[in-house]
């Protein structure tokens, strides 16, 4: 009796409260604006700076200069080289992370209370002085050379490089925001000089601030930092067409488990249907091992280690992905699978029961998202980002809630695309072969 | 029973969770059956994380059935009297939690993340799976091809993995830890029901187990569920003592290659046998510690700067080295060579570096430097409390005490430069040694 105990106490206790996260909006004086969640429990601050447009913002002669650039950034500064730089921050024992990705630059910076002020000066020479010698240019490129020569044999890299290609075409999206060996190989210091000054500027930029630190604090720290950007930086690029056919297609490559990539178009962040469609995929692919295709291809039939499916809404572009991975002949069984479970929930929806699991685990899991301080100053630039309201996290489990049967199974209906479903596969799948 | 701070003065600060020495907030206690448990408060946000560690790993399975310790961990989340097969984890997300579980050479561990206030629930689920488990032959043939698939992701399809797999198995002569935690493709293939539930009935009992509870919990009520959960399955009064087979001398000095087509970026790694950290001698674990960082840690590491900066030989290189282990362990570097620089002159660079670094001796700035950015690591690590529980669940299974835990900070701070010199003179032995070269498959050998 005890799984009938265990269920109703499931059901009885209504779900806590979330974590007490006040979230302030910050002023500088000299006008920029941040979000901060002051705590003063552990001596440290992490901050986050995110600028739009990322590799995005591209030539498509120079692909890889943003990612070049982003790589370089901490390699000397001011009257600093490389390996004075290091040294310097090292003794600090601050930790300044740079990530390009296809929409933003960021900078995650973390650091101790004890020496808050010498690591602000040490990022601001970083964001305002960076060398980019010329041998730390040739040094980084051959690490980034070494990745790209690794990606061109892996399975993962060319089954996400072949979607793309065909889902966004000319569009950077359609790319490698890394570049290519052609492409990395002839960028200049000039380029990844100008790349710098196409990422960083007043008008894209977004912070969040988190720990041991005052509104008061955060606003001179604010000014010293990024004051004195520029106002305007690189116009970013306008949306991508996305064209993914239904089909197969196999990219023969010689390893013993298949990589497949699929997908479809998908569903902009700012759609009011967003949230219907956010439940619909954690109870198709997106909810571990509760979802119907880990279900099915896993649970029942043994075909994988691991299936799961994503909305990747994107600034410029809104695609519906999943990935599966099976040996080389059983990876046709798992496609089939995967294909029916897309028709099947498009035809038949989802039923009241998984749609009440699938909002008692969203609205569950939630707070547990807020697990410290560099995680909540992610979330805070990305609410920023996406025009949240600053009491979103508040209302965001009744957005959950409100969503109803009829909802998802129309956006399931709608969205849902079993004939638009492309799958890449990278490997020697038996039974599959290229479409059309 | 342990506390590792004083809670009158944790109570008067504004900080309750912390001394004032900025400590981690660490309860320990053992139950009378022997189950040990491990506390760590934050109540920043109502989330905990419930943890059960076993002392039972990869290295802890019997010959010939390589891989059954991680099957087993696949086939915990089947059944038990009182839980359908898969309702293990469905409960754990109705109640919007995430739940997994991990295996290694020293231990097995489960854990869930979800709201406080279901604690309850997840010891009254954990502690049913430590000795109810309930399989069926369909559970194990499915769960057989999961694990097959799982091998084929991390290693067949890598061969990087498949390399070290080799450098693993031709480093340890005697030692189980030269076998892959996942297994051998071949004995995974044969893994049936009895090798699972052998491996259950002699290793999962409250005796082999450490219980790990962080976040927004009070130790007190923490230590009354767990008696009430836990403390009420009996000992296993033959739980055999953890002994394997160990390393006689090593005397030869191994080479390897390993071709693959898949290989897109060849470079060199090396091992060398190492001791680990033991309980109350933690000190040349602490010098080996510190040599790894010293040599290939950070961007200012002598391989670094020697071989990518000052001759710029290397694109990448790094030392390593896994100081928690219940048994021998390794200290390892590696080189991926410039275009244009063969592996054969990449290993000599190395080699040659490392000997200039013992020659020289140890700079005192550096050592400094890599010091202070231990001590900010306590601070920081504070931000994320399951991370401490996880480092006290991975000693307490690879025979170090909470006191070791606890000691080790102030131990790496005590470390001298001439330790660390002695350290790197006595473990890094050609004759306890192995080179491997990760080759493409058309690339010819020097």
């Amino acid at each position: 009796m005890k799984r009938f105990l265990a269920t109703l106490i499931a059901c009885l206790v209504a779900l806590p409260a979330l974590a007490e996260i006040e979230i302030e909006e910050v002023t500088s004086p000299g006008g920029i604006k941040a979000w901060l969640v002051e705590d003063h429990s552990i001596p440290f601050t992490a901050l986050e700076l995110r600028f739009r447009g990322g590799t995005s913002l591209d030539d498509a002669d120079k692909r890889g200069a943003v990612y070049l650039m982003s790589g370089l950034i901490e390699e000397g500064s001011g009257d600093m080289d490389a390996r004075t730089y290091a040294r310097e921050l090292e003794a600090l024992a601050a930790s300044f992370r740079y990530n390009a990705g296809d929409d933003t630059v960021s900078i995650s910076a973390r650091f101790l209370t004890e020496n808050r002020d010498e690591v602000v000066d040490l990022l601001r020479t970083t964001i305002h002085e960076p060398r980019f010698d010329q041998d730390a240019v040739d040094r980084v490129r051959a690490q980034i050379l070494s990745g790209l020569r690794s990606d061109l044999t892996d399975p993962n890299e060319i089954a996400g490089l072949n979607f793309a290609q065909m889902a966004y075409g000319d569009h950077p999206y359609g790319s490698e925001g890394k570049g290519t060996i052609e492409s990395v190989s002839t960028l200049t210091r000039e380029d990844v000089v100008a790349a710098y000054e196409g990422v960083f500027a007043k008008d894209r930029l977004y912070v969040g601030a988190v720990g041991d630190i005052t509104a008061e604090e955060l606003g001179i720290l604010l000014d010293t930092l990024l004051a004195a950007l520029p106002e305007t930086g690189k116009p970013i690029p306008g949306k991508a067409n996305v064209t993914i056919p239904g089909g197969v297609s196999v990219v023969e490559f010689d390893t013993p488990q298949s990589v497949a990539l699929f997908g479809q178009s998908g569903i902009d962040r700012d759609d009011p249907d967003f949230f219907a469609a956010f439940v619909l995929n954690h109870i198709l692919g997106g909810g571990g091992f509760e979802s119907r295709l880990m279900q099915e291809v896993r649970e029942k039939r043994g075909l994988t280690y691991g299936v799961g499916t994503y909305l990747v809404p994107k600034d410029l572009a809104s695609v519906y992905l999943g990935s599966v991975s099976s040996a080389n002949d059983r990876i046709a069984e798992a496609v089939e699978v995967i294909r029916d479970e897309w028709a099947r929930a498009a035809s038949e929806g989802v039923t009241q029961k998984e749609l009440d699991d699938a909002k008692t685990y969203l609205t569950g899991a939630y707070p547990l998202r807020f697990d410290g301080n560099g995680q909540i100053a992610g979330i805070m630039v990305e609410m920023q980002m996406e025009d949240l309201p600053i009491d979103y996290i508040a209302t965001r489990n009744d957005k959950v809630n409100a969503v109803t049967l009829e909802d998802v199974n129309r956006v399931a209906s709608e969205l849902l695309d079993p004939d638009g479903l492309h799958f890449t596969v990278v490997g020697k799948p038996a039974g599959l072969e290229t479409t059309n | 029973m342990v506390r590792a701070l004083a809670l009158s003065a944790a109570l008067i600060a504004t900080t309750p969770v912390f001394a004032e020495d900025g400590k981690e907030a660490v309860t320990t206690f053992t139950l009378d059956n022997g189950m040990d448990v491990v506390v760590v408060e934050d109540h920043r946000a109502p989330v905990v994380q419930h943890m059960v560690w076993y002392r039972a790993g990869s290295a802890d399975e019997p010959i010939g059935s390589s891989g059954v310790a991680h099957f087993l961990e696949h086939l915990l989340f089947k059944g038990t009297d009182t839980l359908a097969p898969g309702e293990f984890s469905a409960t754990v997300a109705a109640n919007g939690g995430n739940d997994n579980a991990f295996t290694s050479y020293d231990y097995t561990a489960y854990f869930q993340r979800v709201a406080a206030d279901r604690l309850e629930l997840m010891m009254r689920m954990e502690s049913d799976r430590m000795r109810n488990l309930r399989l069926n032959e369909e559970d194990i043939l499915t769960e057989r091809n999961v694990i097959l698939e799982e091998r084929n992701q991390r290693t067949e399809n890598n061969p990087r993995a498949l390399f070290g797999e080799q450098m693993s198995a031709a480093q340890y002569l005697n030692h189980r830890y030269g076998a892959p935690i996942i297994g051998w493709m071949h004995e995974m293939e044969d893994l049936d029901m009895d090798d699972a539930l052998s491996f259950y009935q002699t290793h999962y009992a409250p005796n082999n187990a450490i219980l790990v509870v962080t976040g927004d919990v009070d130790p007190d009520e923490v230590r009354a569920l767990a008696d009430q959960y836990y403390g009420v399955i009996p000992a296993n009064a033959d739980l055999p003592e953890r002994v394997r087979s160990q390393e006689p001398p090593q005397t030869a000095e191994r080479r390897l290659t390993f071709k693959d087509s898949r290989v897109a970026q060849p470079y060199v790694q090396r091992s060398y046998l190492a001791p680990e950290r033991d309980p109350g001698k933690q000190e040349k674990a602490a010098a080996l510690f510190m040599l790894a960082e010293l040599l290939g840690g950070s961007t200012t590491s002598y391989l670094n700067e020697k071989l990518q900066f000052d001759q710029q030989k290397a694109v990448y290189t790094g030392a390593f080295y896994r100081g928690v282990s219940l048994d021998d362990t390794t200290f390892d570097l590696l080189i991926v060579p410039a275009e244009g620089v063969s592996l054969q002159e990449a290993e000599d660079a190395m080699d040659q570096a490392v000997a200039d670094f013992i020659a020289e001796g140890v700079n005192e700035d550096d050592l400094n430097r890599i010091k202070m950015q231990l001590r900010a690591s306590q601070t920081y690590a504070r931000d994320n409390v399951d991370g401490i529980g996880n480092r006290y669940g991975r000693a307490l299974t690879s025979g170090l005490t909470v006191e070791d835990v606890q000691a080790w900070p102030d131990v790496l701070q005590a470390v001298t430069g001439d330790e660390i010199i002695a350290a790197a003179r006595e473990i890094l032995q050609p004759e306890a040694s192995v080179t491997g070269w990760l080759m493409r498959d058309d690339e010819v050998t020097q």
